[in-house]
């Protein structure tokens, strides 16, 4: 079950840079140059490398990638699911290749496409519009965000506060701030979900909106959800969805069900289009209908006629998110996944990632303080340092989890295997968990040491900043 | 064992599943469902599951209905040609399905690939520090009005942007701004170009920000360059420098005309056509280090003490300072920045820069081939032109550019009597095919 990764050394390095293997200067301007001079740059110095050169260069580099592809990837809060190889293809339909700019009367095929994943999107949200602007989640949240401000100015109210759980992702904390809110942060209860007495306390006249993300941050469901949404309500505040867990609840509730006014959805965790080492991704989010005609422009709807798709400003629209209409690839993989699975695909996919979770965590030997949890659980390494038995997992052949967040759980190892792994996975995944648990102080110290890297200093990178290799010259 | 039913991907065989619950201590999986009654959710969304076959037949269809038009089309999103290499290289999927790199011993590949990228804008821009994206231009550019917030003197609060900008950049940048005292004028333009008689007028010791492009939306190539770096920096103001990956080849080097930051699209290098989606560059000086918003890549050394890459200075970013972040980015354009930096390698600087020549070269010619039309003048502005340029044409501008479309291409309505023509590699080998189709319309 080793997952070995290569591991290339020359000159005392792992694989040179680009700039190593050879580089070339060209001066720009002069007789043949189509400008004066003084318009140009003097000279241009990039690498200059052969098709085959650069072939192995970034194959090299790939070989020393983890990846879905390559192993169990459990890392909470990421959902890291398996990324279908036919959506691939789909996205990359020259049909669909058009300049965002073109008449909504030349591309009734993508006009039709947003569409169609704005209603798919709305279905499974229980929401009643959705934009699909916004490029990546925290650009959804700041868009939702936008939209409450917009809603509460708009009947002349004045509210700055913003409601976050400690434990939520630090995004709902930045996109609040950025929107210019104060945020409030909320205790977690002793049973490791909002206090809502303390949310009681805290809720009134300055509240916006509470951010709450359902299940939460340690897996679990936040069973007052009505009580909470009603003591939000009741105060003139909105309820805004994170939906960074909503794989874990496809099919079996709606954040609209539940009371929430906004949501975004993650496509890129929930709906397994690829997360790219760090994106793109796509951030829709759903409003009710009171909200609607607050959401980014432009929209898609069908043509009063019937026949075919316009786009639309919302009539009090809260304007752009994204220069043009998002993150349009990962848009039309996310579509193509709901379409795959459908009803059936989608209820089991929640089904058997909570399956997985339960499973994954009868089977380590870990302490995991809160539960009944779903699609994720917060072990503790205890005595351990949760960093440490993190890489020695590494040295074991799997991806660990998320380390040392939530901060509410010690020395945490949030783990989310998804629905795609087997229970074979699943048992080699306890089985390093279990085996870096066991190993002592010092060997956990070492760790990693199978791996294309040994343990790295993070520490020095940041005191001595160096971002380019420009930025190298003089270190050697 | 026979796969249940269910999604495709989830590959739990029913032998499987049984001894799975048994361990749990459950009779089947609605029982680890801590949902109320409530709010319970029956699971009909109405959404018929279909083959991988059906579905691709079904969205082949799809997106048949868009028309095939040839698109002269640019004004922020450039079609540039893509050789096959990136496709390749960057669909391995070591590189696309992975994850953000927390644990960077097995992630060196990406760590690597993100820090070349970083260090070729260092190159491009004449800066020393570029982060690895934002989303796009337009939130590149906002990232910056918000960065000159954190580091303006104590008094300014004004943001200057051009007369002709994108309305999809403004709407972001007020957006951006939305929660903090800054406030964002226009200044005017003069042919195409920004009027640097009246912006001197109007900048002052209360602005935060000078934002110029180059090229323009337009197409036009600003020639006073320095001389707006010059005012904004006397009025201890940012210099901010919206432009492009191939622009940069050519084109004056930010820094020798003052930029303290670059935006821009880098996306025209590595992304196709895409309806829209983008690769936001940044890029800013080393006095501004700690106040950038985005990822950034940095060299250490492991255990073996050799050359190691890891994510550095994470002590800005949102997972860890919360409301006090630089930025909310969390998610970005990791992947198109590797398309784009596989792209740039493979040109390599001698096409890079034949590249850049030739959006130049080819905008004159086919301005000059319009303007000797009846019925049409081009370019508007007297200036150097990059890529694209504005028509003036007799008849209405949105007559004559639905009577391309029905003839087979695509450009821009700007004003009532205004297009705008844009000319890469991509559509360059269809030049004289649009000559012919505007003749045929006018």
């Amino acid at each position: 079950m080793i997952h070995d990764q290569a591991r290339y050394v020359e000159n005392g390095q792992y694989e040179p840079l680009l700039s190593e293997k050879g580089t070339s200067e060209v001066d720009v301007g002069g007789d043949d140059s189509p400008l004066p001079d003084d318009l140009t740059r003097d000279s241009v110095e990039l690498p200059a490398l052969s098709e085959p050169e650069l072939a192995r260069h970034y194959t090299r580099l790939s070989q020393m990638n983890w990846s879905i592809d390559s192993g169990p990837y459990p890392l909470g809060s990421c959902t890291m699911k398996y990324n279908p190889k036919f959506t691939e293809e789909v996205a990359a339909d020259p049909k669909g290749a058009v300049h965002p700019d073109r008449s909504a009367r030349s591309v009734q095929g993508s006009l039709g496409l947003l569409h169609g994943l704005q209603e798919y999107l709305a279905r499974i949200g229980g929401m009643d519009a959705v934009t699909l602007q916004p490029p990546a989640g925290a650009a959804g949240e700041f868009a939702g965000i936008l939209v409450a401000k917009a809603y509460h100015e708009a009947n002349g109210e004045d509210r700055d506060e913003v409601i976050i759980p400690a434990s939520a992702h630090g995004t709902n904390f930045a996109s609040a701030a950025m929107a210019g809110y104060d945020v409030v942060e909320l205790p977690s209860a002793e049973d490791g979900r909002v206090d809502v007495e303390a949310l009681e306390a805290a809720v009134g006249d300055d509240t916006a909106a509470l951010m709450l993300t359902n299940p939460n941050t340690v897996g679990l469901f936040e069973r007052d959800i009505e009580r909470i949404a009603e003591t939000v309500h009741d105060a003139g505040g909105l309820l805004y969805y994170d939906g960074a867990n909503l794989n874990a609840l496809l099919g079996r509730a709606r954040p609209g069900d539940m009371g929430f006014d906004i949501m975004h959805y993650n496509v890129h965790k929930t709906f397994a289009t690829p997360h790219g080492g760090g994106g793109p991704g796509a951030g829709p989010v759903g409003v009710v209908d009171e909200l609607a005609e607050f959401l980014p422009a432009p929209r898609v709807r069908e043509r009063s006629s019937g026949s075919g798709y316009e786009l639309f400003d919302p009539e009090r629209s809260v304007g752009k998110v994204h220069g043009f209409q998002g993150n349009w690839l990962v848009l039309v993989k996310a579509y193509a996944y709901i379409a795959r699975l459908g009803d059936e695909g989608l209820l089991d996919a929640s089904a058997k990632a909570v399956l997985n979770a339960n499973y994954l965590g009868s089977q380590v030997e870990f302490d995991i303080p809160y539960g009944p949890f779903h699609h994720e659980f917060a072990a503790t390494a205890g005595e351990k340092d949760a960093a440490d038995v993190a890489k020695r997992m590494l040295d074991y052949g799997v991806h660990p989890p998320t380390t040392k967040w939530p901060e509410m759980v010690p020395e945490a190892m949030l783990t989310e295997p998804t629905e795609i792994e087997t229970k074979k996975s699943l048992d080699d995944l306890a089985a390093a968990f279990n085996a870096a648990a066991g190993d002592d102080e010092e060997t956990l110290a070492d760790a990693p040491s199978r791996t294309t890297a040994r343990r790295i200093d993070q520490v020095s990178a940041a005191r001595n900043p160096r971002l380019s290799w420009q930025a190298l010259d003089g270190d050697e | 064992m026979t796969r249940e039913r269910g999604s495709p991907y989830a590959p739990h065989a029913e032998g499987e599943t049984a001894a799975m619950l048994d361990a749990v201590g459950v009779d089947d999986e609605e029982a680890l469902f801590d949902i109320p009654e409530g709010v319970r959710f029956d699971g009909e969304f109405g959404i018929e599951p279909r083959s991988e076959q059906a579905l691709r037949r079904e969205l082949t269809a799809l997106l048949g209905r868009n028309d095939d038009l040839t698109e002269f089309m640019g004004r922020g999103h450039y079609d540039h040609y893509v050789p096959s290499i990136v496709d390749n290289l960057s669909q391995r999927a070591e590189f696309l399905t992975s994850y953000t790199q927390y644990q960077p011993e097995i992630t060196q590949g990406f760590l690597q690939a993100l820090f070349e990228y970083q260090s070729m804008l260092v190159e491009l821009t004449g800066l020393p520090v570029a982060n690895c994206s934002m989303y796009d231009s337009a939130t590149a550019l906002a990232e910056a009005a918000r960065l000159a917030d954190r580091v303006r003197q104590a008094s300014g609060t004004r943001v200057f942007v051009p007369e002709f900008l994108r309305s999809g950049k403004r709407g972001v940048l007020d957006n951006y701004l939305a929660g903090t005292e800054m406030t964002v004028e226009t200044y005017p333009m003069d042919d195409g170009n920004v009027d640097v008689e009246a912006l001197a007028e109007l900048v002052d010791d209360e602005t935060a920000m000078v934002y110029a492009e180059n090229p323009t939306v337009r197409g036009s190539i600003e020639e006073r360059l320095a001389e707006i770096g010059e005012l904004a920096s006397e009025n201890d103001a940012l210099f901010c420098l919206g432009t492009d990956l191939v622009a940069l080849a050519l084109l004056e080097e930010p820094a020798s005309v003052g930029a303290d930051v670059v935006v821009g699209e880098a996306g025209v290098l590595g992304l196709p056509n895409a309806y829209g989606m983008g690769l936001g560059l940044f890029a800013t000086r080393e006095e501004y280090l700690r106040q950038v918003p985005g990822r950034l890549v940095g060299v250490s050394e492991d255990a073996a003490d050799r050359r190691a890459y890891t994510l550095t200075l994470q002590t800005r970013e949102q997972h860890i300072r919360r409301e006090r972040a630089t930025s909310n980015i969390c998610t970005n354009q990791a992947w198109v920045a590797l398309r784009a930096a596989i792209h740039l390698a493979w040109l390599g600087p001698s096409e890079l820069v034949d590249l850049a020549e030739d959006c130049v070269r080819d905008a004159a010619a086919l301005a000059e081939r319009l303007d000797a039309l009846v019925g049409l003048k081009a370019p508007v502005h007297d200036r150097h032109h990059f890529r694209e340029f504005v028509v003036r044409c007799d008849q209405p501008a949105a007559a004559i550019a639905g009577d391309l479309e029905t003839e087979g291409y695509a450009v821009h309505v700007v004003g009532e009597h205004l297009l705008q023509v844009c000319i890469t590699d991509a559509n360059a080998h269809k030049a004289d095919e649009l000559v012919a189709a505007f003749e045929g319309v006018l």
